[in-house]
């Protein structure tokens, strides 16, 4: 067991430090620390043509294989590049849907045509995804997924709604799990199908949260199209792809999320050192304890990855998802806690609604408990799966 | 960067297991910690055998010379069975930082378990002066709560000189004039004393090092991260047993296991073992990786980071598995006491949760306002 890194990927980290500074410049330089959850609506162009500058450079993809065009970087190279990617302040990407969960998905379980058709653009930075798993009755059940799919001649034609779908307004395709035979229930008869966003039979309306801003999106598809080869799976193997899909989520990126909290928690830090409230020896307590759950999350990240050839998830995997989400989301709390008074005074002027950062993080930080399995689920997978305690008895 | 066992190390864990397994059961803990002594010296003999009190002494020392990552795996093991011994006061303590500072001879000693050995210092309360007298020294001072204090062989005593420096002496624990005093305690499974010394005559031998102030600061932050690890283990076995005593209690026609608001305590407890654990080994790393010209800075951090966390996760598991275990985690017949018990200990040993969170407070310059104005 070693914690520290070798010769040769302290220069590679050298390498991405390097290049962050020389490209995250000029017409790029107001994106730094932009764009991330929260604040996924600004320098939005400046942000696509940023995804298409990566992937020119060959800094998309740094985990895929090389054999589909990815860098097939080693992991402790993933873990430095995601590391530095965000210590240097890069912005959020928007390109991440695909490199992350389409991409991957398509790699384990896509047709050579497939990987052919979707893999360079997702790398090029050309085509953005979107995800559509949540329906309004589908949250946490996400077995309960209504919208439906027929194969029509060549075509599969769909109907139905999807929801909390992130960057739908932008992106090119969406991968939708879709009832594809009639009368199923649960998660069979499910398929996972890859759909163009740009035609007439899908209309995207963007939520308006808490924070005022839209991430969010309802996506309606009714009598959409996509041709008969874009599903990955067979009919009915949707259930075990989107499960797939959803295992991703646990990469190397994790470290990346990780910097990225580092850099708001200094940012707190920073505030409470210059306000006085860094001296308050309540929230010294809750500062450090901040910080030690921080490098704790770190350690954590590592653990889970050095594991991660194992084909059963392990227990650091699964309370990942509710201790970042939790930490994050006290984080929120404390930032306003240093603030005091002034936390509530926002930007722009009188009759617009323009959150500071901290503001943003603060309300943002409410989705993290929720999203991509709630706390409450996440307790329910760990004490039936992790721990083998009962399961729920379902109706 | 790796961050898991190499093979080795999961073999050094799986024997560990086992033998603690089998040997420290619930009723060898009972009958000892009942006990005057509080440790079976049989089975001490046995531990010294397979080599554990030199896991970190130098092969110069008669050790086999591994490093904190394989300690933290031993302190882990132990802490799951509560294993009741010298082990914490010998190896974790003054073998460590007879090794911090170059020692050898002591420290051959404790690896072959000739002696059993403490450290009545900083990790104690109250302080101990010392002046030269003649051709030796003088010892003045008392200290609370010494680990195993009343009962080993050596004790390793740090003493302030006049001229501020700390040097740390070897005082044989039958040394004349030496008072211990064995303190009763709550967790039965420690043991605590009370030293006194008023103008301790020590030959001039008895001087390990003039200037040990570096050394105890590196050695008692590994001591904190192992710890840290120790609290693991019991953190860990306060969650097996109360997943094993819900699923087999049935109320309202069901395992109390199947209840939600069982399962989430459970899950809780869950998180705080496997956030404890990566706190742990990321501490165990950083003492293996920083010796006595490393940063510091950064092992201060971690073992500060890692001995709040995992002490408090463990507390916090201990309550939990009283709670959840119903009115038979409030009997003496159930183990879950003892653990209870012991994770209030254990956030005391070596600093609690709130002085090692203002530590750290301090480390990541929460206190350089001016600088930062400036």
């Amino acid at each position: 067991m070693k914690l520290a890194f070798s010769p040769e990927d302290e220069a590679f980290r050298a390498e991405v430090a390097a290049w962050m500074r020389e490209n995250l410049t000029g017409s790029f330089a107001p994106l730094k620390f932009r764009g991330g959850p929260g604040d996924e609506h600004a320098f939005f162009e400046e942000r696509r043509a940023w995804e298409r500058h990566l992937g020119a450079a060959g800094w998309t993809g740094v985990g895929w294989p090389a054999s589909v065009g990815g860098r097939g970087a080693p992991l402790s190279h993933q873990v430095i590049f995601f590391e530095e990617y965000a210590r240097a302040g890069g912005p959020g990407r928007v390109g991440h849907i695909g490199e992350g969960l389409a991409g991957p998905t398509i790699i384990a379980f896509g047709t050579e045509e497939q990987k052919k058709r979707f893999l360079p653009p997702i790398l090029s930075g050309d085509e953005l995804w979107c995800q559509g798993y949540s329906e309004p009755n589908a949250g946490s059940d996400l077995a309960n997924v209504r919208t439906k799919a027929r194969l029509v001649g060549d075509k599969w034609v769909i109907e139905g709604q999807k929801v909390w779908t992130s960057l739908a307004h932008v992106a090119d395709w969406c991968f939708v799990i879709a009832r594809t035979e009639e009368g199923s229930s649960g998660h069979r008869g499910l398929s996972y199908l890859l759909v163009p966003m740009h035609q007439k039979g899908i209309t995207v309306r963007p939520i308006q949260q808490m924070t005022g801003t839209s991430e969010f999106n309802e996506v309606f598809f009714d009598g959409a199209e996509t041709a008969a080869e874009n599903i990955v799976g067979k009919p009915g193997e949707g259930w075990k792809v989107a499960m797939g899909t959803l295992a991703f989520e646990r990469g190397a990126s994790t470290l990346g999320q990780q910097m990225a909290f580092k850099n708001q928690l200094g940012e707190v830090i920073a505030i409470a050192k210059a306000n006085g409230r860094a001296r308050d020896p309540a929230i010294r307590q809750r500062l450090a304890d901040a910080w030690i759950g921080l490098e704790v999350m770190r350690a954590n990240a590592l653990r889970m990855l050095a594991g991660a050839d194992k084909p059963e998830l392990s227990r650091e995997a699964y309370v990942s998802k509710l201790y970042w989400a939790t930490w994050h989301r006290d984080l929120g709390k404390l930032a306003m806690d240093v603030l005091g008074p002034e936390a509530e005074i926002a930007e722009g002027g009188p009759g617009t609604y323009e959150l500071t950062p901290l503001q943003q993080l603060f309300l943002f930080t409410r989705s993290d408990t929720i999203y991509a399995g709630t706390n409450e689920i996440q307790r329910n997978i760990i004490a039936e799966r992790a721990l083998g305690m009962p399961r729920e008895q379902r109706a | 960067m790796n961050f898991a066992f190499t093979e080795d190390q999961v073999m050094i864990r799986d024997a560990a297991r086992a033998f603690l397994g089998e040997q420290v059961t619930s009723t060898h803990v009972r009958r000892v910690m009942a006990e005057a002594e509080g440790y079976d010296r049989a089975l001490w003999a046995e531990v010294v055998a397979l080599g554990w009190t030199g896991l970190i002494a130098g092969e110069e020392a008669g050790g086999s010379g591994l490093g904190f990552v394989e300690l933290a795996i031993l302190c882990e093991e132990m802490g799951r069975v509560l294993y009741p011994s010298p082990f914490e006061a010998t190896v974790v303590l003054a073998a460590n930082l007879l090794s911090a500072l170059g020692e050898t001879q002591h420290l051959a000693a404790l690896a072959a378990g000739d002696v059993t050995a403490t450290l009545a210092g900083p990790n104690a309360q109250g302080q101990v002066t010392f002046v030269a007298d003649g051709g030796g020294y003088s010892l003045t001072g008392s200290l609370r709560h010494v680990p195993d204090g009343a009962r080993a062989d050596l004790l390793l005593v740090a003493a302030e000189g006049t001229d501020g420096r700390t040097a740390l002496f070897a005082v044989p624990g039958e040394t004349p004039g030496l008072t211990r005093r064995a303190l009763p305690t709550m967790d039965q499974t420690r043991r605590l004393a009370e030293i006194e010394m008023a103008g301790l005559r020590l030959p001039a031998g008895a001087l390990v090092s003039a200037d040990a102030g570096a050394a105890l600061t590196l050695a008692l932050d590994r001591a904190a991260a192992m710890m840290a690890a120790f609290a693991v283990g019991a953190a860990e076995r306060c969650l097996e047993m109360t997943v094993d005593y819900t699923k087999g209690r049935v109320q309202f026609g069901r395992p109390v296991a199947s209840f939600q608001a069982v399962k989430h305590q459970c899950a809780d407890m869950a998180l705080a073992v496997e956030t404890a654990r990566s706190a742990a080994y990321w501490a165990a790393c950083v003492a293996d990786e920083t010796g006595p010209n490393g940063d510091l800075s950064a092992l201060a951090r971690a073992a500060s980071g890692a001995k709040s966390w995992c002490s408090r996760a463990y507390f916090d598991c201990a309550a939990t598995a009283i709670q959840l275990h119903g009115g038979v985690g409030f009997t003496w017949e159930y183990d879950v006491h003892l653990y209870f018990k012991n994770a209030r200990a254990i956030e005391q040993v070596l600093g609690d949760p709130a002085f090692h969170r203002e530590r750290v407070a301090r480390l990541i310059g929460l206190d350089d306002t001016a600088e930062a104005a400036q």
